[in-house]
């Protein structure tokens, strides 16, 4: 049906904008490759793609729990801090022994799922606004942090230490584990219960509601593997640094700029419509623009003023779009547009 | 539950009672109860504190707090109309670097500087306004935008050091005052400056503009339908905090000298200000005095917490608890208010409870 529906179209109103990010995705590799080349350097170097996709890492995993949270209806603004005390928790635990990895793994994600928890029940359940809940958490851990820890703590041991510093070929390891967890919440999203959950919470809660789902339930989830995320990344700052730090997170202000990679993926930032695969092109996006302006050398402020020129801009384009792709509900063709609907909502 | 069964059906809730009842029950609502903490955290100062509760000490209070309230009532404007802005600490702080280099030590180019400040105000509301309405990109991210690529410039321009100050007759604005007084012995500008933005701010909010305002937030496609220009409407409350951030910049300069530090975090302070003066994240609800009142109450929380001892790192923990606690206060009871406003709807209906329950949808209608 939805092959039928489609042919009807036009072809701009099918596109998705998280498939927008995938056209914009190599037309940023060739203008920053073309960039790069005229500095007399090669951005398709192994040691350049390396360099692009470590970036990609930790903002990814940041990113991909944002997106379940975003999707949900909400957003997370505690996750900076969370990041933070699980590289400290996981440092302080594993002390630089081999044998306590595991342990240290586990104190720390056993944290991030509390937090989570915590802040889906005073989203969900007090009805607390989810920009306020998770900015207070985010608040309450960022001062339980300055009380308790002066600068760096603990130590991780060389083995957890090489997760973050070596690759397969190119490829860094922590790069292919976000992706693996990539996969995992885009299978969590698209073939679960829950998944979908997730996307009618988000999409409508009255509907959802008078539907007979328990919007509780998939905003609580959505919150708690967020912070699971956000406590991977941790881990892996963690495992990159040999210390945990209390500012690790916060000085990235990785709070912001995965929500930003989430907008600019192509998820509506109102919820309910939006894909991973989206999400991981944007943060690709993100990590290539940070590579070639730094080796072209421009001055990190400027780069920072560009960064929030795309986001803007990109983010600009897709709105139309988007736009675009309501108007026939209310003009003609409304079943045919309707038809085609949850089709593409489905993916 | 129980406000349903007291108030009779057949008035208007808003106006049913004595009085007294109907000042209690305003005290009781999130944006009366802000009011309430805000003396409960005086007394208790004064406690640790007898002579905070001298004129001349409260003032100096007020004249502290002052950048912040206005930074809030700026704030206010925005997410009345159920948007945010990000870019408030981050134009507070180009203002102050402006200020800082444009003026130098020249006195006569004050006036120019200060013409040329809230021109690129309103030249910032207006880009916030336009990128968020026409663009139709979330004002979360257009803002957001806005405050990487001020904080980029100002770092830029700076090298991110502390810069000159401007001449002190400019910084008196933010430090000086009234000399001479009787009771208070010095009245500071800024307060004077706090109190016409209030002013001005309470009448541009009883005006049609003000209400036009709250509807576009309660519900901006009936307000687009009622005629209403929504974007513009919306621009302009975007230009007002632009401004507002300037005017606490400006204080700012005489109170801590030019910086790239100042303003750092004023959006979130002026956001979490606002909303635990009951201002509902969304739109549509709250009252601008309350916003400036929830700052306020921050500030002397923070000022609590300095005489009680408790140590300067746990005041983001302390924040962040009462934030939840008032937002959670407020959610509650908007929703009994709405409930008992409405009898005839079933009492669990989840209509009801879907404006606390979604997140902001910034930008979207």
């Amino acid at each position: 049906m939805s092959a039928v529906a489609a042919r009807r179209l036009p072809r701009r109103i099918r596109v998705d904008s998280s498939v927008v990010v995938l056209v914009v995705l190599p037309l940023v590799i060739v203008v920053g490759a073309v960039l790069v080349g005229l500095s007399g350097r090669s951005f398709f170097s192994a040691g350049n793609i390396s360099a692009v996709l470590t970036g990609t890492s930790v903002l990814g995993f940041f990113a991909i729990g944002q997106t379940l949270v975003v999707l949900a209806g909400g957003l997370d603004l505690s996750v900076p801090y969370v990041a933070s005390l699980s590289s400290l928790l996981a440092a302080g635990v594993m002390a630089g022994q081999v044998g306590n990895i595991v342990p240290g793994v586990l104190a720390a994600l056993a944290m991030a799922i509390g937090v989570g928890v915590i802040n889906g029940v005073l989203v969900s359940v007090f009805r607390v606004n989810a920009f306020i809940a998770t900015l207070g958490v985010g608040l309450m851990i960022s001062g339980y942090l300055a009380t308790n820890y002066n600068g760096s703590f603990g130590e991780t041991p060389f083995e957890f230490r090489l997760v973050g510093a070596t690759g397969i070929g190119p490829v860094p390891v922590s790069t292919i584990l976000m992706v693996a967890f990539a996969a995992l919440v885009a299978l969590l999203l698209t073939k679960t219960r829950i998944g979908h959950h997730v996307f009618a919470t988000g999409g409508e809660p009255n509907v959802a509601r008078m539907s007979g789902i328990r919007n509780e339930i998939p905003l609580i989830v959505a919150h708690m593997l967020c912070s699971v995320f956000a406590g991977l990344a941790g881990l892996l700052l963690a495992s990159r640094l040999g210390v945990g730090s209390p500012t690790v997170g916060s000085q990235g202000g990785y709070d912001l700029l995965s929500i930003a990679a989430v907008v600019l993926g192509g998820t509506l930032l109102s919820g309910g419509r939006g894909t991973i695969l989206g999400t991981l092109g944007a943060v690709l996006i993100l990590a290539v623009v940070s590579n070639v302006m730094g080796v072209l050398q421009v001055n990190p402020f400027i780069q920072d003023a560009v960064r929030g020129i795309l986001i803007v801009a990109a983010v600009a384009v897709y709105a139309r779009r988007t736009t675009l792709r309501r108007v026939p509900r209310f003009g003609g063709g409304t079943a045919t547009a309707l038809g085609t609907r949850p089709a593409e909502e489905g993916r | 539950m129980s406000t349903r069964s007291a108030s009779a059906p057949a008035a208007l809730p808003i106006a049913a009672g004595s009085r007294a009842q109907r000042t209690a029950r305003r005290l009781a609502s999130p944006s009366g109860a802000v009011f309430l903490l805000l003396l409960a955290l005086i007394i208790a100062i004064t406690a640790f504190n007898p002579s905070f509760a001298e004129p001349g000490q409260l003032i100096r209070f007020v004249a502290r707090v002052a950048p912040i309230a206005i930074a809030a009532m700026g704030q206010y404007f925005v997410l009345i109309c159920g948007e945010f802005d990000l870019s408030m600490g981050a134009l507070v702080t180009a203002q102050v670097v402006i200020s800082g280099t444009l003026i130098g030590q020249d006195g006569t180019r004050i006036l120019p500087v200060l013409v040329l400040m809230f021109a690129f105000a309103i030249l910032v509301g207006l880009i916030n306004g336009l990128v968020t309405n026409l663009l139709r990109v979330p004002s979360f991210i257009a803002t957001l935008g806005m405050m990487l690529v001020l904080s980029g410039l100002v770092f830029y321009s700076t090298g991110g050091s502390a810069g000159e100050n401007p001449v002190d007759a400019f910084r008196q604005i933010g430090r000086g005052g009234v000399q001479g007084v009787p009771v208070l012995t010095i009245l500071p500008y800024s307060v004077l400056v706090l109190a016409v933005v209030l002013l001005l701010s309470v009448w541009l909010m009883s005006r049609p503009f003000g209400k036009t305002l709250i509807a576009v937030g309660d519900n901006a496609t009936a307000a687009r339908l009622t005629g209403v220009p929504v974007w513009w409407v919306r621009t302009r409350a975007f230009i007002l905090s632009a401004i507002a951030a300037t005017i606490s910049g400006i204080l700012l300069v005489g109170y801590a000298g030019v910086n790239p530090s100042v303003g750092r975090g004023y959006e979130f302070a002026a956001i979490t200000g606002a909303v635990v003066g009951g201002v509902v994240l969304g739109g549509g609800r709250g009252w601008i005095v309350s916003a400036a009142a929830g700052a306020v109450t921050l500030e002397a929380l923070f000022t609590l917490l300095n005489f009680s001892g408790v140590p300067a790192t746990f005041r983001d923990s302390v924040q962040g608890l009462i934030i939840i606690v008032a937002v959670a206060f407020s959610a509650q009871t908007w929703q009994r208010r709405r409930r008992s406003s409405e009898p005839h709807a079933p009492a669990a209906a989840p209509t009801l409870s879907s404006r606390s329950t979604t997140a902001p949808t910034p930008g979207t209608d």
